[in-house]
């Protein structure tokens, strides 16, 4: 037996978290906000059917940002928990906060003892209903769990992004405002993203049971009509 | 049905690949050590020697229309002759395009309908497309065969599936057996005790091209003649207000009648009886 290298743990965690926000910061960025009748979503994504941005449970939505065989792994595994606990106990008993720790459970478990962290970063969305505001559980590539009610920003070039959609956010925006916010925020100062440059999805309280909608191409494309006019 | 203290909530269900489920959610339950399909090991039989019976769903009627499908349940189940619940429902929207109605032992036929309800949804999410309706009548199928020993101690369950094809654009209707085996039929079926005099006023009444109201009507009607020789059918409540369910499935998918809807169309179907007399 080989007796491996004595190598400080600090070292260690350094270097692992160094390898997982490297891999993430190259992927595009995504962001998730609240606004006058539920949850937005919003990410920069050509791809059609490569998504980020996916449906949990009734009130639930996820989204990935970095390596995307590792994110859509814990979107399915977060399906499964979510049909799993409604199925034994009732679709009212399946929450965000609960799936939102396990997920933190397991990547934290994944970045202290496996070989390699997992390179992303997710969120958990839930649409409040009556008294309980909206939640939006950020989770890293380490386990670390950021809860917040009114945006987040997931991805690589997240710091200014933030910077520039906080300085628009209002927390009874409505949709059609939001979506600009967030369109203007991804693209920044020099580029000018279209509906083919993004994927798009909402957790509406006009939607029944099933609240998550994917905005559609021709959808999007009629939100985003009103912008070219400037009205 | 289910043993509650090994589903795990607290890990995250992460598989290996080659023990991976995949989009099947009855899969799933399986690799989590949860069996959907207990077998007792004694049989219903054994019950009724103690005197105790098993509630039972009845009638369900579906048929076919220009634009889709209506499926009508009456609201009974019975204990051997006694009613054991007036206000069952037995019609269930499986997704956004099919229904499933139920008959035969009540408690095992609700359970099965909801674990059908989350594969189809489980499938959908995972997946990120709708099976077809034809995936979906075979995912039932395999349902049904997965109970057929429950179903040989007694827990017979038979299900009446229709829906929208999104494909063919049209509705189609689907009958199972004992066994799991399925059939499609042409326009019309119901199942249940009251099944046989429910298929005989459709047949009767049914046309080619027929509007959604009067689908409607006519599954009414069929569910009050079924009512009308079958003790163990449900007719119209007009002293409790209890109603058939009545449900329709079209291109823009799975709807649920109003109570209300329900109870002017049932008494319009109750008064031209009436205006038959006392020869009927």
């Amino acid at each position: 037996m080989t007796v491996p290298f004595y190598v400080a743990p600090e070292q260690v965690m350094k270097d692992r978290a160094d390898y997982a926000r490297k891999g993430i910061s190259r992927g595009r960025s995504l962001i998730c906000t609240v606004y006058k009748d539920g949850i937005l979503l919003a990410a920069e994504n050509p791809s059609r059917s490569l998504h980020k941005i996916s449906e949990i449970y009734d009130r639930i939505a996820f989204a990935g940002v970095g390596k995307y065989n590792e994110f859509d792994q814990l979107r399915v595994a977060g399906i499964r928990h979510a049909d799993t606990k409604g199925f034994t106990y009732s679709r009212d008993d399946v929450d965000a906060r609960s799936l939102a720790n396990v997920y933190a459970q397991y990547l934290g478990q994944v970045f202290t003892h496996e070989m390699k962290p997992l390179e992303v970063e997710i969120l958990v969305a839930e649409l409040g209903m009556d008294e309980f505001p909206s939640q939006l559980f950020h989770i890293l590539y380490d386990g670390t769990v950021m809860d917040e009610s009114r945006f987040t920003v997931l991805g690589g070039d997240s710091e200014s992004i933030s910077e520039r959609f906080g300085a628009l956010f209002r927390p009874d925006w409505p949709l059609k405002e939001a979506l600009r916010a967030a369109i203007g925020a991804l693209g920044g100062p020099e580029r000018n993203l279209g509906p083919r440059d993004l994927e798009v999805a909402v957790l509406s309280k006009n939607n029944g049971r099933r609240t998550f909608d994917r905005m559609g191409f021709s959808a999007l494309e009629s939100l985003l009509e009103v912008r070219k006019d400037g009205t | 049905m289910l043993r509650l203290e090994r589903v795990n909530s607290v890990t995250l269900p992460v598989f290996d690949t080659r023990e991976d489920p995949g989009p099947n959610f009855v899969n799933l339950l399986v690799r989590s050590g949860v069996a959907p399909f207990e077998v007792p090991s004694g049989s219903v039989s054994d019950l009724s020697a103690k005197g105790i019976v098993i509630p039972h769903g009845t009638t369900i009627a579906a048929l076919r229309y220009a634009d889709g499908i209506v499926m009508a349940g009456d609201r009974r189940a019975t204990e051997g002759n006694f009613i054991a619940h007036r206000r069952i429902e037995k019609v269930f929207a499986a997704d956004r395009y099919s229904a499933v109605g139920i008959a035969g032992a009540a408690g095992p036929a609700v359970e099965m309908v909801r674990l059908f309800q989350t594969q189809l949804e489980h499938y959908e999410k995972v997946e990120g497309v709708n099976l077809s309706l034809e995936g979906k009548a075979n995912q039932l199928s395999q349902m049904i065969r997965a109970n057929l020993t429950m179903a040989m101690q007694g827990l017979v369950i038979v299900p009446l599936f229709a829906g929208w094809d999104l494909q063919r654009k049209t509705g189609r209707i689907f009958t199972y057996d004992v066994t799991g085996g399925r059939y499609e039929e042409v326009a019309y079926h119901a199942i249940g005790s009251g099944g046989k005099d429910a298929r005989t006023t459709i047949k009767l009444g049914i046309r080619e091209g027929m509007s959604r109201d009067e689908a409607i009507m006519l599954a009414i009607s069929a569910l009050y003649e079924a009512a009308d020789e079958d003790s163990a059918t449900g007719g119209p409540d007009l002293i409790r207000g209890i109603y058939p369910i009545i449900a329709t499935v079209d291109h823009t998918g799975f709807s649920k009648l109003e109570d209300a809807d329900v109870a002017a169309a049932s008494q319009e179907v109750i008064a031209s009886k009436t205006n038959a007399g006392e020869a009927q």
